[in-house]
């Protein structure tokens, strides 16, 4: 069962790896979308200061659910899906493995690079620990969470909007406790609240979320 | 075992579709007694409001509206898991023909909350918490009717969207929750619902009847759609 979900992560990341212009374009478009906000309200250094946790969060989410279409697609049209699925391990345990492949691959990454978007923005550097202490908490989140709208939506037409719609109002608790735990810390205020409510989240879409999508695997494989 | 058998009696498409018929009929006229005793106890009966003028009278829509929008996703959710667990068509069935009205109540439940909105707090839309997961909620809708409308085998359908409507539905008490965790956090852009005074009786009397209304429409128009989706499929 263990050695399944090794063997899939391990698989996974080397397709990505062969495959490293697709991570690329994720983080660019992290990095771009970012970018754009002073673009358009201007670039006050208060004002940007203010919307900063805001900013790096929606393109964290924006930018996670870009990569989502391509968790299952490829494997669908190749038929590699459909054997992992007859295979002896539980779909529960494959959904698990291919999500946390795809937060290897593109929450990762985020967490890493939010601290220079943060400079950009002018965030005090004592904050750049709890943002990023956010997104390592919540991204996991948005890639269990959008694996089971990516399990939905494998092989249909305008899947990539679609997919979008079913899975970005379920990710607006992460949204507003990962941005809201920075704002806090950059008020002043304890953001321990808002990191353990992340964290709880985390476990319970950890523990439930496979569910879902194995539920979902099946029934676009049948 | 006769009681066993007559559980799954109405859940073929075929014997229930006469049964929905007489429903239905039944439950529109009861629709339009009560909105007729609910509107003219809202206009006629009830009297001004001391704070909000005439402006209040909305309310007999607005939170009947909002009610329903809220208890028709779980109903939603509820025939939706139904049809995943014991495989009946007609379950799914029934999810797809609730949608439509409950988006439609949510709906109404936005415009008539901003339309009270503009005369009692002075702007259309503010981010509180209620209107934003009110909101999320149509978002939810959208979403759900978006998924069955791009699959074309129906049973497919049905049970894709059953999974979103369960996830849907464990989803709701956390966004509800951290919506108003959220608009907490932002005290400053919040405006809070003014403590209204005890209601007067006219005033509850007239918001119940709206919604009897409301519910025997919803069960009206749901199995009258409902019909449609059996003769479309069957």
């Amino acid at each position: 069962m263990l050695a399944a979900a090794r063997w899939l992560i391990y698989r996974d990341l080397l397709l990505a790896m062969r495959r490293r212009g697709d991570v690329a374009t994720a983080l660019l478009f992290f990095l771009i979308v970012a970018s754009l906000f002073p673009l358009g309200v201007g670039a006050e250094p208060n004002l940007l200061r203010a919307i900063a946790p805001g900013v790096i969060w929606v393109a964290a989410l924006l930018s996670s659910m870009l990569s989502l279409g391509r968790l299952f697609a490829a494997d669908h049209a190749d038929g590699t899906l459909e054997q992992i699925l007859l295979g002896a391990a539980p779909i529960g345990i494959v959904a698990l493995a291919k999500g946390f492949a795809h937060w290897l691959v593109s929450g990762l990454p985020l967490v890493a690079i939010a601290p220079v978007i943060a400079l950009q923005y002018d965030l005090p550097s004592s904050l750049y620990g709890v943002l990023a202490l956010s997104l390592l908490l919540g991204t996991p989140i948005l890639s269990l969470v959008g694996a089971i709208g990516a399990a939905l939506t494998l092989g249909l037409r305008g899947g990539g909007v679609l997919l979008s719609l079913l899975v970005l109002p379920l990710y607006v608790p992460v949204l507003i406790m990962g941005a809201g735990s920075v704002e806090m810390a950059g008020a002043g205020l304890d953001p321990g609240g808002q990191l353990l409510l992340l964290g709880a989240l985390l476990v319970f879409t950890a523990a439930f979320a496979p569910w879902a999508i194995a539920a979902a695997l099946r029934i676009s494989v049948e | 075992m006769t009681t066993a058998i007559r559980w799954f009696w109405f859940a073929s498409p075929h014997t229930f579709f006469p049964v929905a018929g007489t429903i239905a009929r039944w439950c529109a006229v009861a629709a339009a007694v009560f909105a007729v005793a609910g509107l003219y106890v809202g206009f006629f009966v009830a009297p001004t409001d001391a704070q909000q003028g005439e402006a209040y009278r909305i309310i007999f829509i607005h939170v009947p509206a909002a009610w329903m929008s809220m208890f028709i996703y779980l109903v939603m959710a509820f025939w939706a898991a139904v049809g995943f667990a014991f495989n009946t068509r007609l379950s799914g069935m029934m999810s797809s023909a609730l949608a439509p009205t409950g988006a439609l109540f949510t709906f109404i439940a936005l415009w008539t909350g901003s339309l009270w909105g503009k005369p009692t707090w002075g702007t259309y839309w503010v981010w509180d918490a209620r209107l934003t997961s009110e909101l999320i909620l149509l978002f939810l809708y959208l979403g759900f009717m978006a998924l069955k409308a791009a699959i074309d085998d129906p049973r497919r359908a049905d049970r894709a969207g059953a999974v979103l409507a369960i996830v849907g539905a464990v989803n709701i008490p956390i966004i509800y929750y951290s919506v108003q965790w959220w608009n907490t956090l932002h005290q400053g852009a919040s405006v809070s619902f003014t403590k209204a005074p005890s209601m007067a009786a006219a005033m509850f009397a007239g918001m119940i009847l709206m919604a009897l209304a409301f519910w025997m429409y919803s069960i009206a128009v749901a199995l009258m759609r409902l019909r449609c989706i059996i003769k479309e499929r069957e």
